[in-house]
Order: structure tokens, then sequence, then C-alpha cells
């Protein structure tokens, strides 16, 4: 029965993911212009020559000189065959050319959606059991900080103390030594080294957005009558505060795993780009500029895949854990 | 012996930095295994001692001063003052759900929608009385038996909301008495429930105190409720006690000002023809409102409003989620036909889910009824509602407008008064800027209220100020009949007494029509003229208001005339008789009027004088009755 509506679900993602497409076709072919075009004109603007047969020759392989429609559905069905494309930038595969980054960039995001957790947790709760005390305001005063403090200038304070007090070399993910080396012990080690600045800064934001989510949410919760209930039955608030309100707060968060899974991927981008991360982010933002069609269309159209598997992931979690959209019916008039 | 005894309790808010009393050196005790009624309106303070007693002041709230002594009769020397007990600490938990139960009113938002009945229950039981598991079980299974629950080892595993209101105050009362506490504070706990099933929770109660010989503490503003559960009432009125003493005193003898006005503020069932409440406050003297320029009348014989076998279903899809979508239908309303006439104010009443606020809808046009009639003649043409639309539809909505129960959620709070009065006016393009707000000032005078008031927002009034502005505006556009949903349930007895005394003011002075829907009797016998008694979607019975109250004919009205609780004690409920369906389980009917399959299809019969009842076409229902 769960895999009947698995498979409704997977049913209604067909069209989502055709209007998506067509929407991201459509939006990077709306400059003037293509890749080949920016990569003449810049070639142009640095005084070079470009080869004009060269760039003909690679229109007509492309299909570059067939209209719009044609080179839809040709990018469509090679999406379909697994075949993403190829990037004109990096002159590989569009699969090699993300493939390499993927990995770097899921151990990034994996680790700040953990500190970002493991922070805004507690933190929530705190402020919501403490409503308008000291510590509610000064921790949603911090909370706030790292909300308002843009991103990349963060980046550059962290780099610059990190350098003077750890040593640790500017920017990218390991130290320059172990660039282009297989995954050994000490080059694991020097990641983790490099780690903990991205991880806290793209968290810091997310951080404090989680921890006003989480109070509201708990806060309206704490409200509610059946907490009363829960206290004068006798349970200490630390139990009750858990097995109730905190539960019914978690709703919003199992939700909120529709937008992780892509973010996971796509990583911080501008973050990204001031520390020199190797990651898919600042790879999307350069595709997306010079026009790179397959590479930035086919990235895109991975990330709204993730996003639909994201929502059919946290829906399925939701019926599982709340009774309610398990068990009542929905009426129509 | 007392269980309780509250000294000179005094309990302080600081909201803002200003610190205020609530509670100002409360006096009273409750007796081993005797009912006290703590009774007063919203704003008296009630809630809050009930929180006190249990510990559970919100943050904002202190005790100042007093003790609130408990004795438990268990361990009968021992005296703790609960006062000043640490908020959280463990003596003051361990009374809570062991020793002390509480319920309340609204036992949906009580009960955790996402565990299990079971599992709840089970969690004060483990708390207070530590066991293994399959013997809690056993013990809980019989506790829901005793509470009514017909198959307890399902029950276990219910959610909340798959109970019917009743059912859910049944289980709450299953886990405030699991641990057999020694005082139950029921806070509220049938307000928002149907008369009958009131009746059965109310009944349930005084058997389970018979048995467990618990003391209740009942906090209600019922006084119909207290005459038939107190054995002593206290009356309270802004944190300070009014009167108290035992039921015979206060019913008999009532001494002060206040309990006496409270007691004439209710509509009751021996009012004299043409008898008015007395509010508790007079409200602003308001100036009789212009009576409206009689339209030339073409016929004046016709009913305003005629309804004809309207028919209304609704399809459920009761899917389980997972499974396989089962699509069954409800009737809501099934063949209903009645006339309002001129002038008149028709009654509607019935249990909460019975068809009465879908017919309401219909009549507005907010639903579409399946097949059926409803004319409306205003004199001057006669227009089928059913068949208007889009131009000629919005034309003709100013003619029927309706006032609605809840006085929060009705008006929008980021409007001020004057854009809400003025908005009906401004939709049917009447009049200039100047002169709606000429026609604005004129209804705040019409319903009383101050014309200073109009650059305020809702937030900013009473529940009976609100709902004033909310009458206002249905007024606003001059119409012919006017639907009233429940106007005064959300409200207060002294409050209430004034609105319906407005209500009938507006309708004699300016020659209103009301269509008046409420499950409250008293209330309806106060206002209509002709009542018309609903039940699992059809008129079972309708007559004029005397004739209903004085020889009622059908079960359905009989049961729910019976479950009603009078404010006398010559007068008590018999409990038995309510129905364990409540008083639309056709089960319980006799047979001339029970529905069958097979068998010919009920029909209303004429009992002359205007008076209709739904049976079977052969039945003598004369002998029934």
């Amino acid at each position: 029965m769960l895999l009947k509506y698995i498979f409704k679900r997977i049913l209604v993602m067909i069209p989502t993911l055709f209007v998506t497409s067509v929407l991201i076709f459509t939006v990077i072919n709306l400059p003037e212009g293509d890749y080949f075009e920016t990569m003449v004109a810049e070639m142009q603007a640095q005084g070079e020559k470009a080869d004009m047969s060269r760039v003909e020759f690679l229109k007509k392989e492309y299909g570059f000189d067939k209209p719009p429609a044609e080179r839809y559905l040709w990018w469509v069905t090679g999406l379909l065959r697994g075949d993403m494309g190829y990037s004109f930038e990096y002159q590989l595969p569009v699969r090699d050319v993300v493939g390499d980054r993927l990995l770097l960039t899921m151990i990034v995001s994996f680790f700040t959606i953990i500190f970002t957790w493991i922070v805004a947790f507690p933190i929530g709760i705190y402020s919501a059991t403490h409503q308008y005390s000291w510590g509610d305001y000064g921790l949603t005063f911090i909370g706030m900080l790292g909300l308002a403090i843009p991103h990349f200038l963060l980046a550059l304070i962290f780099l610059y103390f990190a350098n003077i007090w750890f040593g640790t070399s500017i920017g990218g993910l390991v130290d320059p030594q172990y660039l282009n080396q297989p995954m050994s012990w000490a080059k694991f080690k020097s990641v983790l080294e490099h780690l903990w600045i991205p991880v806290i800064i793209i968290g810091a934001g997310g951080t404090a957005g989680m921890i006003r989510k989480l109070r509201a949410n708990l806060l309206d919760e704490l409200q509610k009558q059946y907490y009363v209930t829960a206290r004068a039955k006798g349970l200490p608030p630390g139990k009750a505060l858990r097995k109730y309100p905190l539960r019914m707060a978690l709703n919003f968060f199992i939700s909120d795993i529709g937008d992780i899974l892509p973010s996971i991927v796509s990583g911080a981008e501008i973050v990204a780009i001031v520390l020199s991360l190797q990651t898919t982010g600042p790879l999307l933002i350069r595709a997306l500029q010079s026009q790179d069609m397959y590479l930035a269309g086919s990235f895109l159209m991975f990330l709204s895949f993730l996003t639909v598997i994201g929502v059919l992931i946290s829906d399925i979690a939701l019926a599982i854990l709340d009774p309610r959209i398990r068990l009542q019916g929905t009426a129509t008039k | 012996m007392n269980i309780l005894e509250i000294n000179d309790l005094r309990i302080g808010f600081t909201i803002h930095g200003f610190a205020r009393d609530v509670v100002k050196g409360v006096d009273f005790r409750i007796p081993a295994g005797k009912t006290v009624a703590l009774v007063g309106e919203s704003g008296s303070g009630k809630s809050v001692i009930s929180q006190a007693i249990m510990g559970l002041l919100p943050r904002a709230g202190a005790v100042t001063g007093g003790s609130i002594l408990f004795r438990d009769p268990q361990t009968a020397d021992a005296v703790t003052d609960i006062a000043t007990l640490p908020a959280e600490g463990k003596e003051i938990r361990d009374l809570r759900g062991g020793r002390i139960g509480m319920i309340f009113q609204e036992p949906m938002s009580s009960l955790s929608p996402v565990h299990t009945i079971g599992n709840q229950i089970e969690e004060a039981l483990q708390l207070h009385r530590p066991m293994p598991k399959p013997q809690a079980r056993e013990l809980i299974e019989a506790m829901l038996k005793r509470v009514g629950f017909k198959d307890p080892t399902r029950a276990y595993d219910f959610y909340a909301f798959e109970l019917s209101g009743g059912l859910r105050q049944r289980a709450m009362l299953a886990m405030a008495l699991i641990c057999q506490p020694a005082l139950l504070i029921a806070d509220e706990p049938t307000t928002a429930l149907d008369v009958t099933i009131q009746a059965q929770v109310l009944d349930l109660m005084r058997d389970l105190q018979a048995e467990m010989g618990m003391a209740i503490l009942l906090i209600t503003h019922d006084l119909g409720v207290v005459a038939n559960m107190a054995d002593e009432v206290v009356v309270i009125y802004h944190g300070e006690i009014m009167e108290s003493g035992p039921a015979e005193d206060i019913f008999r003898r009532p001494q002060h000002p206040y309990l006496k006005a409270l007691l004439k503020a209710s509509p009751h069932f021996d009012m004299q023809e043409g008898e008015r409440l007395v509010a508790l406050r007079e409200a602003r003297p308001r100036a009789p409102a212009a009576p409206r320029p009689p339209p030339q009348r073409r016929d004046q014989r016709a009913p305003l409003l005629a309804v004809r076998n309207v028919h209304k279903t609704y399809t459920t899809h009761s899917s389980r989620f997972f499974g396989k979508g089962t699509t069954s239908t409800v009737t809501a309303v099934n063949d209903v036909s009645f006339d309002i006439e001129r002038g008149e104010c028709l009654g509607l009443v019935g249990e909460s889910g019975c068809g009465k606020t879908t017919l309401s809808k219909l009549i507005m046009r907010a639903l579409t009824p399946d097949s059926g009639e409803i004319r409306f003649d205003d004199g001057k043409d006669c227009v089928d509602l059913l068949s208007l639309q889009g131009e000629a539809l919005r034309r003709f909505r100013p003619k029927l407008q309706m006032i609605f129960q809840d006085p929060v959620s009705s008006l929008s709070p980021r409007m001020t008064v004057m854009n809400l009065l003025r908005e009906p006016l401004v939709i049917h393009e009447r009049g200039d800027g100047t002169e709606q707000k000429a026609r604005v000032k004129a209804l705040m005078d019409d319903v009383g209220l101050d014309q200073r008031f109009l650059s305020r927002y809702p937030h900013s009034f009473s529940g009976g100020q609100r709902q004033r502005i909310g009458i206002a505006r249905a007024l606003a556009l001059d119409p012919e009949l006017i639907i009233c949903d429940e106007p005064v349930s959300a409200l207060d007895v002294s409050v209430q007494a004034q609105i319906l005394n407005l209500l009938k003011d507006l309708q004699a002075e300016r020659g209103l029509t009301f269509l008046f829907i409420s499950h409250n009797l008293a209330v309806v016998n106060y206002m209509a003229d002709r009542i018309a008694v609903m039940a699992n979607g059809r008129i079972v019975e309708l007559a004029p208001r005397h004739t209903l109250f004085t020889a009622p004919v059908h079960p359905y009205t009989k049961a729910l005339l019976k479950s009603v609780p009078f404010a006398d004690l010559d007068r008590k409920l018999d409990f038995k008789l309510a129905a364990p369906g409540g008083a639309s389980d056709t089960r319980h009917w006799p047979a001339s009027f029970k529905p069958d399959a097979q068998g010919e299809p009920l029909a209303h019969l004429d009992l002359g004088a205007g008076h209709l009842v739904l049976a079977k076409p052969g039945a003598d229902v004369r002998e029934l009755a």
C-alpha cells in the first residue's frame, strides 16, 4: 500500500520535471547568443584570433544551427538516457566535470547540516522555553549576527585568522601538496583541518534561521492545551516537552528535508568562490555566465530532480510519523 | 473532612511590568467526596484558581498570598500547602495526576493528536503507580470500559481525532481518574458538548464519584449544570467571592445582588410571554432604530423564504492514506422544506452535525444543493434563489445577511470598525463617501456602540461589543432576512442577555426576519416564534414555540428537552434518559418514527396549528405523544 502511494507520487513527478526542464532550457537560452559567440567575443577582446572554422564545426556538431525546440528534444532525450551532455568550457562530458566535485561538495554540506542541527536544536529549545530571558535575547542576537553578516565577509575574516592562529593554508579544502593526490590518511586529516571554516560559515545563516523557526514553532506548541494536560498528569517538564510539543514542532523539520537534498549538492556558491572550494557551486555559476548550456542545464535538472525526491521523502516520513496525515480522510465539497 | 482548604488566596499577574491582582483574597473549601461548583463569568479568575491548585499558573502569574491546603485522605494527618511548593518540584508533580486529576473544556485540544489514547493514559498511570506493562494495559482497558468505551481493547489504540467529542471527554476522564485521585478538577467539562452528550458525561462523573469517592471541583458558568451537580456553590466575580454555601441556600435564597442578577440573565423555559431578560450590566442606552419604509407589496401573504425538498450530500474520501481510497457519501441535508414568514423569527435547533449549518450555507448560496428549490419573495418579486447567477446573484445578496458565531474570527483584525462596516456599502456601491460614513455612524447608534469607536480595531473590543459590530455589519445593507448562526454561544451569560435583547429590539423596530440557529434550547425559546428541530439532516418536528416546548411529539425533541439542565433544584435532570448514542441515534426511537429501508418513507404529519412531525404516514402519533 505504501508502494502504491509512492508509485502515484512518482507519476506526479514526471510532469513536474518536464515543466522544470522547459523552464531551465528557456531561461538559459534567453540571453542573446550562445557559448561560442561569448567565447569568440572574449577572445577578440583579448586580442586573440578565433579559429572561426573550428567554431562553425563545433556549432554544427552540437546542433546550434538547429531550432531551439529540436535542441531541447536532443538534450532531454539525452538526459533520459543518462547522458548529461558535453561541457564546452571544460571540454569534458558534464558527468566527469561534476562528478569530481560532487564528493567534496557532499562532505562539506553533510557536515554543515550536522553542525546546523547540533547548534540550532538546543538553542531553539532553550530560547522557546526561556522566552524573553537574557539567554533568549543573547542567543537570538548571536544568531541574527550570523544571519545578517554577508557570508563572503565572514569567510574572509575566518580565513585570515585561521591562517594567523593555526597556520591553515589560504583557500581550498586541502593543503596544496595534496591536490590531485589519491585519498590518504594525511589528505583526509588535511581536509578535516580545512573543513570547519566553510562548515561554520555556511552553517551560520542556516543555524540562525533554524533557531528562529524552531523557537516559533515550539512557542506555538507550548501554548497548546495538550501540553498543559501532560503537565497536569505530573510529567516532569523536560519529559513533557520532549514527548509532546517537541514532537509536534518536528513536523516542519521533516518537511525541510525536501530543501536539504538539493542544497547538499549545490553547495553555497558565493562562499565557495571566496574560499576557492572545489565544490559544485562555483562550477554552476561559471557555467551560467559562459552559457555553457549542457553543463548548466543538466546540473540544474539534477538539482530539481533531487528537490522532487526530497519532497517525496519528507512526505512519506510525515505520513509515517503523523497519524493525522496517515488516517484522516479528506472531504470534498 | 476537607480535602482542600483555600484561605485568603491572592494571585497576581505581571504583564508588561504592571502587576495586577486577579484573585483577591478567596476562601473556600472542598469537603471529601462532595462536588463544589465554582461559578463565574470569563475573566472572573475561576480558571486561575484551578491552575494555582494544580501548580500550573502561567509564567506571568504567581500566588502572592494565602494558602492552598491539601489533605490527602490516604495520609490523613499530613497537610500540604500547595501554594508554597516549588513550581516544578517533585512534591507538586506527585500530586498532579496522582492525587489531583484534571479535565478541560476542549477534549480535542487537550489530548495529543499524535499519540494514542492508551499511550497517554498509560503515561499517567506509570508515572504515579509504576507496574508491568500487561498489568497496566489490563487496568487501562478496565478504566476505558468503565467510562463507556464499548470495545476498550480497540479504543486503546485510537487517536483523539478518531473519536467524537463525547468519547474524547470520556477518554480525558479515564486519564484523569486512572490513578484514583482524591480530587478531580473539571474546568468547563461539558461546555463544548451537545446537551444530550453533556447529560451523559455529567452522569458519568457522578457515578464515578460515587464509586471512587473523590471530591470534584466543577468550574462552570452554566447554572443549570451547577443545580444538577453541586453540593456546594461558590460564586466568584472579578476575583472576589460574592456568595458561597450549600446549593440549597444558593438557589433558594440567593443573597447577593450579583447572583440574583446572574439567575435573571440566563434565559429559561418558564419565561412569560414578552418577558425580557435582564442583562447583568445594562448596555449603553440606545435610541430605537428608524423603522424602514414599508415597500410596496404585491402580496403580503406569501412567505419571505420558501425552502422545498432541499438535498445536500457530501462525498468523503476516507482513504487511510496508504490504503485504498474508499468513498462514502454523507447526507447532510435530506429533503428539508419549510417557510419563513415575513417578520417572524424561525428557530432552528439540533445537535452538532445535524446539518443546520449546511442548511444555512445553502440558503446563503455558499453551497449549492444537489436538488430542491429555495424561493425568496420580498413582496415585489419572487426569485428562485438557486437559479441566480453572476450579477443577478450579486444584486440579490444584500437582501440576505448573516451574523456569525465567533465574534473574534468573523471580523478582520486588520480593518478598523469604520472600514468593516463600510465594506458592504462599498461592495454594493451604496451612496458616495459621505453618505456611507453617515450610514455607518447611524449603524453604530443602532447597535448601541459609541461613534468614537469607529477608528479602532476589533481587538480593542470585548466579545459582546464585537458581536455588536457583527450585527451592525449584517444590518448595513438593510437586509430582509438575517441568518443568525449561534450568535451568542461564544458569549458569557450576562453579555448573551444584552445581545439577545438587542436582536429582539432591532427585529421589532425594523421589521426584520430572522432564521435563528442554535443548539441552546433556552435561547431559541426566548427568541423564536416557531421552531424547527433538525436531526440527521431532516427536520423532525416543526411547531410554534409554545407547542414545541409544552407538547413535543417526536422522540428526538423530547430527548433534547429532557437533557437541558435547569437552574432549579426541584427539576433535576433524569440522567438515565439519554440514549447511549445521543438523542439522534435512531435505534432508540419508537418504530413509528424510525426510518427503515423497506417500509414506506417517512412523511411530515400535520397535527394542526402548524405543528408538523416526521413519522410513518399511517402512524397515530397523537397516541404516541
